[in-house]
């Protein structure tokens, strides 16, 4: 079958067999709680499955794209998407208290999902168009890239997207070699003006932070699936307590266990042994991540997949900082694992990119 | 640029890159140790803290509904209340074969039709894990009965909750409203003002009228425990609890009587009235005909009888008092006899000649007075008592509308009043200005001459006419027109405080003393309103109204039995008593009811006689033939 050997080799072409070993054993493990966490019904697991191969289409797609291709969409994607942005500021559907929506008539769609791949996309494409003479100037204008997106996103309100978004921004910024000294600078003028803003607030905004820093204030609201969050991770202990055995899990006492809470139930029930295991493989990936930064072709490609990978560990580290509550509760699904279909699709299209920069630049050497 | 210069650029710029990149490595590392650490801490550390939380001491946190604030009038009368009742309810969850629970629940209390389409709607709409009755108000009877056969029925639990009642029916429903079961758009709603955690227990929620309005205050704070189970789920003790604070109690403006009088006195007219204390702006009566029975809603009204509701010619959800706009007729004429004197375009003494008709210099356009053949010699006394059309056909026509919206728009015309109420509408002061805006025409000196006599575009609602005519009764001097008095704790004592005026028009005596006396003399031989205050024992001043619904062509004649009943014209009378100290004001409107002083007039005097007399109106009293004079 000398036939599907060689279909074989082309499906495999431009994917990297490597990432894909990572990817999949982190689908694996979100397969596997899945069905823990819905109490053995096996709705939610089919459910990801299809989210899985929406998302692995995508991925194939774009892996297959030559690099001047995803340099050609950077403007049009980024333009598009700003102004589907500025559409929802202005006609979008309003759901649980935000406006994230916008109903296409055929399908609601949340553009600041386009966002997470088209702002760095957008920075990078422009980093390059300048490379050979960057000026403070360039930055701000690549600054200015970045606020504008990121501040509709915050007015929706939005916190959890909005705070990846700017810091798949930052990264490039920083990778693009924003002076130390400016970086250091801004810093310094938060921290300066963090009274100022504070005392401009209206009472419910302060009201909403302080809530974010001190959970126990709001103890039936989002306090409450913190503190629930942490007994169920303190209470997995070293070993865990087995796979569909997690208490806080299966008596009804942990929040959103499929979407953003759903590092709790694997640690319940895997324990620290198993999250050293977990966090191994999101380092694996994220390593990965970094040696197809360090080898990547062009000036772009560096930047875009140095801020794919730093993104994915910004994903991995706000989402069990808040579930083992060191960070506040911000709504940010675990990369990979929690359930949902748009935040599959975008994080296996950043894939793709990476792996389209990686198999590319083979097909250039040799 | 040379290759060499650009060359050094791209290894320096390389080199940077790296040295970012293995700072971004560091980093990463970092903040990875960083998590292992903190779980490290969690799971192996503290593991023995966090599992006996977890196994032996599980924690459930309960919320406790606050009591929600009872509403009662200004007597104390009470008006809606909460009462303890049972409720079979079902967690759609834990049930495999919905409708055949049902069906066997059925067999041992009745559940009728109404229910489960009430059911059906509820379940439509219902929020994740909550528990949906399938029948309210058990009878004692019914609650033994199930109780006895509960263990057949996981999932199926009897629940004591208080219940919202409003014994006044259809005679509050317009200004208290109803509360309902919270929906998804209500939940979205408590979620952006970050209240939902307060709403945790709570199943109802204020849908309109002042259930609405004070929602916040009457919902009041929910509390809640901390309670240990076992392993089973079984309750152990109770570790903390936070009680819940009750919501405030309202005490309303409201006369419940005189209320209930108003209703009654509308008989099968359909229409609204608002009474106002001048003195302070408190209301005293707010009727809109016909109302509905509120009670309905409360648990989600059954389909058929909403759409009997929403269906019916009668609109009996429509709010006419807050948002009916109407053309205000010729109540309109005491403002604008304040305006004549107030632009000097028309002096007390001066007379004109009334031959029945007007026309603009320069067109053949006949305005017509409503007498036919005209008042002859009228001075501005006889021109509000006799409702003299063509008197303010001129009037209109010199001071123009610019003046005429500057003037009228001091007494609230063309804009909200501001009462504690949601919906109200603004109603319509017309402008050049607004024309223009609105319908790109410019301003016709015809337009003019028929909003003179307050028709045309000009439209109010009766809360807008009824504080107009309080400003007028009290001076000049207008109070915020409201419906709450008081908001207080049970048991609390409430600080009176006097009520400040929203503003003073500083209308010179000799006007007001002018107009007061020709609007005190409508209801004396010769005026307008004669018949319906015969032999009244207090001093009245009024004004008759009629508004027209559609227009008469030139040359016809409106003849009533002609005319399907839902055209005929609406029926006005603003009136305040006693007509020298005022303690009330008010504005009638009887839809489709003809002549303000036959229809709308004697509406208001029933009111009158309750409030300053106490005398209420004999039941089944023969309808006496109203006499005297009739406008237009």
């Amino acid at each position: 079958m000398i036939n599907l050997r060689q279909l074989g080799q082309r499906f495999m072409l431009h994917l990297d067999s490597v990432l894909l070993a990572g990817l999949g054993g982190l689908l694996l493990i979100s397969l596997l709680i899945l069905y823990s966490a819905s109490d053995g019904s096996g709705g939610r697991v089919l459910g990801q499955l299809g989210n899985i191969a929406v998302g692995f289409v995508a991925l194939w797609i774009v892996a297959n794209m030559p690099l001047h291709w995803l340099m050609r969409i950077a403007v049009p994607m980024y333009v598009l998407g700003l102004l589907l942005l500025i559409g929802v500021a202005l006609f979008g559907e309003i759901s649980h208290g935000a406006r994230r929506w916008l109903n296409l008539g055929f399908m609601v769609f949340q553009p600041s999902e386009l966002m997470k791949i088209a702002v760095p996309l957008m920075m990078a494409w422009y980093f390059e168009k300048h490379e050979a003479t960057l000026t403070v100037k360039n930055y701000a204008i690549a600054a200015l890239l970045l606020f504008l997106p990121v501040g509709l996103i915050v007015r929706q309100p939005d916190l959890g997207t909005s705070i990846l978004i700017a810091a798949s921004g930052f990264y490039v910024l920083f990778l693009a070699g924003l002076s130390w000294r400016i970086i250091i600078g801004l810093l310094l003028a938060a921290l300066v003006s963090a009274p100022f803003l504070w005392n401009m607030m209206h009472d419910y905004q302060r009201h909403r932070i302080l809530m974010l820093l001190d959970p126990s204030q709001d103890a039936l609201g989002k306090g409450y699936h913190t503190i629930q969050g942490m007994i169920a991770v303190g209470s997995g202990g070293l070993l865990g307590k087995g796979y569909m055995e997690g208490t806080q899990t299966h008596l009804d006492f942990l929040p959103e266990r499929t979407t953003d809470f759903i590092f709790a139930v694997y640690s319940e029930e895997f324990g620290f042994i198993g999250n050293v295991i977990l966090l191994a493989l999101y380092a694996f990936v994220i390593g990965r991540g970094f040696y197809i930064t360090a080898t990547a072709p062009t000036y772009f490609t560096r930047l875009m997949a140095g801020s794919i990978t730093l993104t994915f560990f910004t994903y991995t580290f706000v989402n069990i900082g808040m579930v083992s509550g060191i960070l506040p509760v911000v709504g940010v699904p675990l990369p990979l694992v929690s359930y949902g279909g748009t935040s599959m699709l975008t994080l296996l299209l950043g894939f793709g990119v990476l792996m389209s920069i990686h198999t590319h630049q083979r097909l250039v050497k040799t | 640029m040379t290759p060499h210069v650009e060359l050094k650029n791209h290894q320096r710029e390389r080199y940077l890159f790296s040295l970012r990149l293995i700072f971004c490595l560091g980093f990463v590392g970092l903040f990875l140790l960083l998590l292992l650490a903190r779980l490290f801490y969690l799971q192996v550390w503290k593991n023995e803290y966090f599992d006996t939380l977890a196994e032996s001491n599980r924690i459930f946190v309960v919320p406790i509904v606050p009591n929600r604030g009872v509403i009662t009038d200004r007597n104390g009368v009470v008006l809606a209340r909460n009462y303890a009742g049972y409720t079979l309810e079902v967690s759609p969850e834990k049930i495999k074969d919905l409708d055949a629970t049902i069906a066997e629940i059925g067999k041992v209390v009745e559940i009728k039709p109404k229910d489960l389409r009430r059911f059906k709607k509820l379940m439509s709409e219902r929020r994740s894990l909550q528990t949906l009755p399938v029948r309210t108000r058990l009878t004692d009877e019914e609650l033994a009965r199930f109780a006895a056969q509960s263990f057949r029925f996981p999932g199926v639990e009897i629940k004591a909750r208080l219940f919202r009642e409003y014994p006044f029916s259809d005679t509050t429903s317009h200004l208290l409203g109803y509360i309902g079961r919270i929906n998804q758009k209500e939940l979205d709603e408590l979620d952006k003002r970050d209240e939902l955690a307060n709403y945790m227990g709570s199943d109802y929620i204020g849908k309109t009228g002042i259930e609405e309005r004070y929602e916040k205050a009457m919902h009041g704070v929910t509390g809640f425990e901390q309670i240990e189970v076992d392993a089973g789920g079984r309750a152990v003790r109770m570790l903390s609890r936070t009680p819940p604070q009750s919501g405030k109690d309202l005490q309303l403006t409201l006369d419940a009587t005189l209320q209930q009088v108003a209703v009654e006195a509308f008989g099968a007219y359909r229409g609204a009235l608002v009474a106002i204390d001048p003195t302070n702006g408190e209301i005293l009566a707010f009727v809109s005909k016909p109302g509905y029975d509120p009670n309905l809603f409360i648990d989600g009204i059954d389909s058929e009888s909403w759409d009997a509701l929403n269906n019916s010619p009668e609109v009996p959800l429509n709010n006419r008092a807050l948002r009916g706009q109407y053309p205000p007729g010729s109540t309109i004429k005491p403002f604008m006899a304040l305006a004549g004197l107030h632009y000097n375009a028309r002096a007390p003494e001066m007379e004109i000649s009334d031959p029945g008709v007007y026309t603009l210099p320069g067109s053949s356009h006949v305005y017509r007075d409503w007498k036919k053949g005209g008042h002859g010699r009228v001075d501005l006394f006889k021109s509000v008592v006799v409702s003299c059309d063509t008197y303010y056909y001129g009037l209109a026509t010199e001071l123009g509308i610019d003046r005429m919206h500057e003037f009228l728009d001091l007494f609230g015309f063309g804009k909200r009043t501001g009462i504690d109420l949601e919906g109200e509408v603004p109603g319509l002061l017309p402008s050049a200005d607004w024309k223009m805006k609105r319908h790109g025409q410019i301003w016709y000196p015809g337009d003019t001459v028929s909003a003179g006599i307050g028709q045309g575009y000009n439209l109010v609602t009766p809360l807008q006419l009824a504080f107009a005519t309080a400003t007028l009764a009290n001076d000049g001097v207008a109070y915020q027109p409201h419906l709450v008095k008081e908001m207080r704790l049970a048991g609390d004592m409430a600080p009176s405080t006097a009520p400040q005026p929203l503003f003073d028009l500083h209308i010179p005596p000799a006007h007001l003393d002018l107009v007061k006396r020709a609007m005190a003399a409508v209801i004396k031989p010769g005026g307008t309103a004669v018949g319906a205050f015969y032999g009244v024992g207090y001093p009245v001043a009024g004004k008759t109204g009629t508004a027209q619904v559609i227009t008469i062509k030139q040359g016809e004649k409106y003849e009533a039995d002609k005319i399907s009943e839902y055209n005929r014209d609406h029926a006005w009378f603003i009136a305040f008593a006693p007509a020298d100290k005022p303690r009330i004001a008010l504005a009638v409107l009887a839809e489709n009811g003809g002549h303000g002083g036959s229809t709308a007039a004697p509406i208001a005097r029933k009111v009158l006689d309750y409030y300053l007399l106490g005398k209420r109106p004999k039941p089944l009293q023969a309808v006496a033939e109203q006499t005297g004079a009739e406008e237009d």
